[in-house]
């Protein structure tokens, strides 16, 4: 379709000002990273540090353990999306290929769950990991993260069944090969990418997530970046900003790697699972 | 992220032999059991175990056994003016982030489906909010909402608009200003959806209608938006939910202050159970705030639906 130079260039304009918009504050988050305290207390704060420096970096390690922190991100993370993937793939299965009562149910209670408050999740489940003494333990926290990133991970997948074929799967039944056996030798390998994109994605929830984390962790050595960089704010919401900032940027480092690695599946598995027909 | 378009899915099924049915599927039970034991033990579980928690008295670190009150919790809860004021910030605050983010996301999806050149940085920028952890996005915003070291202030004092304020703990400009950190965090996933729903357009009418010489503004009106129009409102209903129950932010921002103005109901029903240990009345809070915001999600399905209905041209 033809479109005028004027219009063209309108468009451009406004996707630009999109642009400055959605990036501007990352950009000055890591400027502020980079920033000596001289810079940082100076009364006209420039977008470039003028004297770039690692020392809030160096700074954040020692006065949190972020060290520790990461590797019960890691942990939590890693966990969760190993997990999900491993028992939502045969459940998102069920849903995409049969009509029954159970598929049913199973995708209502997906659509349902986007909905569900977690102040009534979270008292009963405190209360319940309480009493199996996996309250302050990332197991945990694990065994809450798989519930919670469910629902999405049952709808990716879903959407990546629906899109292999089913006469491969007739093909293998034909060629004898028993329900089990066609699960796992021919529509699994098809899904394999779906499958990774799905933990992948499972994951970046888990690494960023932070209410269940806050509530569930009570010990600076238990708990997860998210929470340990809130310790980074005093109590009175004064914070010492380059140090702040530093543990920020590292925090989002591997979601912001991980979501590019899958950044067109999802957008992709999105597409699978909701337009589809 | 759920964009339903059910109704497709008879049509497609109809025809051509489906697996067997009739019979119990013990094989599907056998494929479903893993997935459906932690969720029946820690989500549906909870979620009957919180809604009877509400009819007790329970509290953290008691000694005597937790009683039944029956409907004291929803009696004081009915009198308990704070807990009405963070409900009207909380539906304030959902609305003022969900139009916004509907309608920025709406212009986003639309540049990002034409062909313009440098459409993939674009895309891959529009998404990064949508990758960082909620605390991060809330401490980003904090270093530029700051006083003396943010760049908004800074800017500001450039452009000769004055400078020193005080965005987060000012009274009047709390709630805005989390709004539009809000308004920024929310944007990747509507932009992603609706984007999802504007390539499903059928690009045959937009032509069609473009030959005919239907403007813009017309070819929107009478092909993109019928259209698009269920995805745009499944991700609305969405967002107005998540947007509702949305906690880390602003706990990052302000905590809820100052002085309560942003005091979102999940920080007050969160405060009320793990901060004063009032588990009962907390979980109470929670089964009010499901049932006031279900009620008024379908009373705003029901007349968008009907509004379809209604001016339903589906030519």
């Amino acid at each position: 379709m033809r479109t005028s130079t004027a219009a063209r260039t309108g468009q451009y304009a406004a996707l630009l000002a999109y642009l400055v918009f959605l990036a501007f504050p990352f950009v000055w988050l890591i400027s502020i990273a980079f920033k000596p305290p001289r810079e940082l207390a100076s009364l006209h704060p420039t977008w470039i540090p003028e004297n770039p420096t690692l020392d809030n970096f160096r700074q954040a390690f020692d006065e949190q353990p972020l060290l520790q922190a990461g590797l019960n991100s890691l942990l939590a993370a890693l966990g969760a999306a190993v997990i999900a993937v491993l028992i939502a793939t045969p459940m998102a299965y069920v849903m995409a290929r049969r009509r029954g009562r159970l598929a049913k149910a199973a995708t209502g209670w997906v659509v349902v769950s986007q909905a569900f408050p977690f102040v009534l999740l979270i008292i009963p489940l405190f209360l319940v990991l309480k009493n199996l003494g996996l309250i302050n333990s990332v197991p945990g926290l694990v065994m809450v993260y798989v519930v919670w990133s469910l629902p999405f991970a049952l709808w990716m997948l879903a959407g990546y069944v629906r899109a292999v074929p089913r006469e491969l799967e007739e093909a293998a039944a034909v060629d004898g090969a028993g329900r089990l056996r066609t699960l796992v030798s021919v529509t699994a390998p098809l899904l394999a990418p779906g499958i990774v994109a799905t933990a992948l994605f499972a994951f970046i929830t888990a690494w960023n997530e932070f209410f269940f984390a806050l509530v569930l962790l009570k010990t600076p050595e238990k708990q997860t970046l998210p929470v340990i960089l809130t310790h980074f704010i005093g109590a009175g919401g004064v914070a010492d900003l380059g140090p702040l900032a530093a543990a920020a940027f590292l925090a989002t480092l591997p979601s912001l790697v991980v979501f590019a690695l899958i950044q067109r599946r999802i957008t992709g598995g999105m597409l699978a699972g909701a337009v589809k027909s | 992220m759920t964009l339903v378009t059910e109704p497709r899915r008879p049509a497609r099924r109809a025809p051509g032999p489906d697996a067997p049915r009739g019979a119990p599927d013990h094989g599907a039970w056998f494929l479903v059991l893993p997935a459906l034991i932690p969720i029946l033990v820690l989500s549906v579980g909870p979620l009957l175990y919180g809604i009877l928690l509400a009819f007790t008295d329970a509290q953290s670190g008691r000694t005597e056994p937790t009683r039944w009150i029956g409907t004291l919790n929803f009696q004081d809860l009915l009198h308990d003016t704070l807990f009405w004021e963070s409900f009207r910030i909380g539906l304030v605050w959902a609305v003022g982030v969900t139009v916004p983010q509907f309608l920025l996301a709406l212009g986003l999806a639309l540049l990002l489906n034409q062909n313009l050149r440098m459409r993939w940085l674009a895309r891959a920028l529009a998404i990064i909010p949508w990758a960082m952890p909620e605390v991060v996005v809330g401490i980003m915003w904090r270093l530029v909402y700051n006083t003396d070291a943010g760049i908004l202030n800074e800017t500001l004092r450039d452009l000769g608009l004055g400078g020193g304020h005080d965005w987060l703990s000012g009274l009047g400009t709390a709630l805005p200003a989390v709004i539009v950190v809000g308004v920024w965090a929310g944007m990747p996933q509507t932009t992603v959806a609706l984007l999802a729903g504007l390539q499903n357009t059928p690009r045959e009418l937009h032509e069609a209608a473009a030959v005919d010489g239907a403007g813009a503004w017309r070819r929107f009106r009478t092909v993109t938006w019928p259209a698009l129009r269920p995805v745009a409102l499944a991700i609305t209903a969405l967002n107005l939910i998540w947007n509702f129950n949305s906690f880390a932010l602003v706990y990052v921002l302000t905590n809820g202050g100052p002085g309560g103005r942003t005091r979102l109901p999940m920080l007050f029903a969160y405060e009320e159970a793990f901060r004063y240990g009032q588990f009962g009345y907390a979980a109470a809070m929670g089964c009010v705030m499901v049932a006031l915001i279900s009620i008024l999600l379908a009373v705003f399905l029901v007349g968008r639906l009907r509004g379809e209905a209604k001016g339903g041209d589906k030519a």
